[in-house]
């Protein structure tokens, strides 16, 4: 049976079995390739998305469990026209990505830290993000952070 | 694939200095082909690398993969330096996976000072050298190659002949010398007479003229772009979701596989049922391979629940015995051989260990075998139709994709196209001797009638690695009484020697470091930074047990050692911008380590503490870098921050074990990589010393783990000799 649930505001149907991971189904069934498989183990975070505000590894929940839920991808962060958010904004401004692949899962978790906590210290940095980056882009996602919400001094890089 | 790549990586380090090379666009063949395939309508190639369009558009074909290092901004930005280019016009699109856009300037820049001959190599002509590189045939990055070889050796010039031909061009429509013409922002401008005309409206032309083949370049004093740290033109779409990896490529009616191949590497599939996985809903295939077994499905995850509900037997490849332990013990018994496989170095250590009044220091060093642990998991897509091979993936070398593919599937490389894709992270992990996954992804669609996406799950990934190789070291020094190192002896046994690429440059008389080859059933791994990772742990952990043992402060022993040169100006730089020496927090101790690799020199100094789980916690990291010219300062302040995060996530937690031959790690579970909480704060600082360009993807890596251990030492007083680190510090 088809699992309704909502996608950026817009109703879906998952038909998949309702053991199949959100990931996937958000990946392969909806076709929304944003949101990134990274470990199926819910220890990298790469698939992460909101589920009703949550910050969530979708890889490891099933979709049996997202029934009538509200779900948002990395798709589904910026407005209408695809106008990034000043959370985006300011990882161009920091170039925070190198091969870009964990960073969906790292703007989710750090929107998701920003609801919450517009002021986050470090400590709530250290906290909230648990994202892994191979690539090592940590200080300057600390930094961008800190500058989208005017917590540091940490000026963008200049061009 | 693995000879070519040995071959390419002896002697990277030093490079042919100075003189200008005859470029690429010399060979007349591969500068047409290549134009056949970029031309298009309305556009026009110049020496393979660049297009000028009628409407001023300028795309550059850069044959390097960007990883998100900006190599591909980097090399745009050298191209349109020269070439006077309005910035706003550029666009880089990868160059095509076919033999006109080998990268035949890597190949020169490794093979120049390979085996002690440059002058011969150097003198190649450019046509054999483009013949050698297109018939190897070579797209590779690695050996933090791109901006260096390609940008220095290729790009630049092309930039800079397309401008003289576009000055040519405008002089004759004009008729005026081409001595009274200027150049500015993609127009050919004559003062005197105030007229201008745009590249566009001279491309068509312009294309026409034998380009020169030395075109002076830019002094440094004038670079609009070298040295700016532009946006690079990969971010925007890197934080949107919109950015297409090989994991994210879609066909129409396309199947998901995923692959459990050998645990124990060498060992091959001796039989399966495929029963249990035809079972799961959504399973349409199981494909038996040499080595592996797979599950076509309709989807990644009946796909991985076929997989999963196998019972597959593999034979061991008689590698059933090997384990960390194994190999520790074979690379001891061939060190006390005593017939080493290569030594270099100079001046009779021997004699200078037995000399009166030295005081003798030894110590044996272990590093494990490290994963690359590249976020993205192998994704490739193929699909074979009406004779031909499609293939889509990201790989370091796109053109040894197509081949590996072409050999997988019997077919020949003209029968196969590779569409290079975004790579999500690599670190060595994607070159061309590990195309393993190309193989399998090749063999399974000329079995299937659709588009079939292989997925390696992330369990597959991280037990079939292509890991940096276990190694262990013996150091043995003498120091005189006035405290400095009189002999140095270092005994490492692992698969490669990899001296030529890190050197040894302290000033000590006597030298001999000794290669004992050692290896396993593991593939030789290229992990970032190669081998100066193994080497500059070891040296420099010792270099700090020696200044201790002389009673002397890290920094002022080591500057004991290095002649006035860039060296010492690295390694003042770095103690001046860390506050070497000042008071720190109680329970905060510092360590300096510093490594040259690939031509660049890099110091840095740790900040750290201990956790109360005994665990380092490393507050602050100051790295200063001397690779010559800096092209993109963001870019590669940003590979030096990443290759210090690398250095201390392995040096601290990471370790890849083996037991009856096969890896005993499965996920970041048990292969744990450094997280943001524990990244310390980094500062990096350039020295533009005007030397020949560096290398720095890698070289920013290697000094993190031994500054730290150096730190740990001054915190704790204990030497930590075998990695990872983990709690060994622990009080």
């Amino acid at each position: 049976m088809a699992i309704e649930a909502k996608v950026n505001g817009k109703p879906v149907s998952f038909a998949g079995e309702p053991d199949t991971p959100l990931l996937w189904a958000i990946r392969e069934e909806l076709g929304m390739t944003g949101t990134k498989f990274g470990c199926g183990i819910a220890a990298c975070g790469a698939c992460s998305v909101h589920i009703d505000g949550e910050v969530t590894r979708s890889c490891s929940v099933p979709i049996s469990d997202v029934a009538g839920k509200s779900i948002t991808t990395i798709e589904g962060l910026s407005g209408a026209e695809g106008t990034l958010t000043a959370l985006q904004q300011a990882w161009i401004a920091h170039q925070v990505p190198q091969c870009g692949y964990c960073q969906s899962g790292q703007i989710m978790a750090a929107a998701a830290l920003l609801a919450k906590t517009p002021k986050p210290t470090d400590a709530d940095i250290d906290a909230a993000m648990t994202n892994i980056c191979r690539c090592g882009t940590y200080p300057r996602i600390r930094a961008a952070i800190h500058d989208v919400a005017g917590t540091a001094a940490n000026p963008a890089v200049q061009a | 694939m693995g000879m070519i790549r040995r071959t390419f990586l002896v002697g990277s380090a030093a490079l042919v200095g100075g003189g200008i090379f005859a470029i690429k666009y010399a060979d007349s063949s591969a500068r047409s082909a290549a134009g056949a395939l970029t031309n298009g309508k309305d556009g026009h190639n110049f020496g393979t690398w660049v297009r000028l369009g009628e409407d001023d558009s300028i795309t550059v074909y850069s044959p390097h993969t960007d990883i998100g290092q900006g190599s591909n901004t980097g090399l745009a930005q050298m191209l349109a330096e020269e070439l006077d280019a309005d910035w706003s016009k550029v666009v880089v699109a990868s160059a095509p996976a076919e033999g006109p856009f080998a990268t035949v300037d890597v190949a020169r820049g490794f093979l120049g000072p390979m085996s002690g001959f440059p002058g011969v190599v150097a003198a190649l002509p450019e046509s054999l050298m483009s013949f050698i590189a297109r018939s190897i045939p070579l797209q590779i990055t690695g050996g933090s190659s791109a901006l260096r070889f390609t940008g220095q050796k290729a790009f630049r010039l092309v930039g800079a002949a397309t401008r003289l031909a576009l000055i040519e061009t405008a002089a004759k429509r004009l008729g005026v010398p081409s001595t009274e013409l200027t150049t500015a922002d993609s127009k050919v401008v004559h003062a005197k007479s105030g007229k201008t005309l745009r590249y566009g409206e001279l491309a068509v032309e312009a294309a026409t003229q034998t380009l020169e083949r030395t075109p002076a370049l830019k002094d440094p004093g004038t670079f609009k772009f070298i040295g700016k740290s532009i946006p690079r033109f990969d971010i925007p779409a890197k934080v949107n979701g919109s950015a297409q990896y090989g994991m994210d490529v879609v066909k129409p009616d396309m199947r998901v596989a995923t692959v459990i191949a050998a645990p124990a590497r060498g060992g091959k599939l001796e039989s399966v049922d495929p029963a249990p996985a035809m079972a799961v809903s959504g399973v349409e295939k199981v494909i038996n391979l040499e080595s592996a077994v797979v599950v076509v499905a309709k989807g990644y995850w009946p796909a991985l629940k076929g997989a999963r509900a196998l019972a597959p037997k593999f034979s061991d490849g008689g590698n059933g015995l090997i384990s960390t332990a194994t190999i520790f013990a074979e690379q001891d018994k061939l060190r006390a051989g005593d017939k080493p496989t290569k030594t270099v170095g100079e001046g009779d250590v021997d004699a200078a260990f037995k000399a009166d009044g030295v005081k003798l220091l030894e110590a044996d060093y272990k590093m494990p075998f490290l994963h690359h642990a590249m976020m993205e998991p192998f994704a490739l897509t193929a699909h074979y139709k009406d004779g031909h091979l499609d293939v889509w993936g990201g790989m370091q070398d796109p053109l040894g994709a197509k081949a590996a593919a072409a050999k997988a599937a019997g077919l020949s490389a003209d029968k196969v196209t590779f569409h290079p894709m975004l790579i999500g992270g690599s670190f060595g992990r994607r070159l061309p001797m590990y195309m393993e996954v190309v193989d399998q992804v090749a063999r399974i669609a000329m079995q299937v009638p659709f588009p079939v996406k292989l997925i390696w799950s992330r369990e597959e990934e991280v037990a079939q690695g292509a890991y940096r190789p276990q190694s262990s070291a013996k150091l043995t020094a003498a120091l005189g009484q006035d405290g400095r190192i009189t002999a140095w002896r270092n005994d490492f046994a692992q698969p490669e020697a990899g001296i030529d690429e890190v050197p040894f440059f302290y000033d000590v008389p006597a030298v001999a470091r000794r290669h004992f080859k050692q290896v396993s059933n593991q593939s030789i791994g290229q992990w970032r930074s190669v081998n100066a990772t193994q080497h500059g742990f070891t040296t420099e952990s010792f270099m700090d047990e020696l200044a201790h043992l002389a009673g002397a402060d890290p920094v002022a022993f080591r500057l004991k050692h290095l002649k006035p040169g860039r060296h010492r100006k690295v390694l003042e730089e770095v103690a001046k911008r860390s506050g070497w020496g000042s008071p720190l927090e109680p329970g905060h101790a510092r360590g300096v380590a510093m490594v040259e690799c690939f031509n660049t020199i890099v110091a840095q100094v740790v900040e750290a503490s201990l956790a109360e789980d005994g665990t380092p916690k490393v507050h602050k990291a100051t790295a200063v870098v001397d690779c010559g010219t800096v092209v993109n300062p963001a870019a590669a302040e940003g590979q030096v921050m990443g290759g210090i995060v690398m250095g201390l996530s392995s040096g601290i937690g990471e370790a890849i074990t083996l037991d009856k031959g096969a890896v005993m790690q499965s996920n970041f579970s048990d292969y744990e990589v450094l997280k943001l909480a524990n990244a310390p704060q980094i500062d990096v600082h350039f020295l533009n010393s005007g030397a020949e360009m560096g290398g720095i993807g890698e070289p920013g890596l290697p000094p993190a783990t031994p500054a730290l251990a150096n730190a740990l030492f001054a915190l704790t007083g204990k030497r930590v000799r075998a990695l990872p680190i983990k709690d060994q510090a622990k009080a």
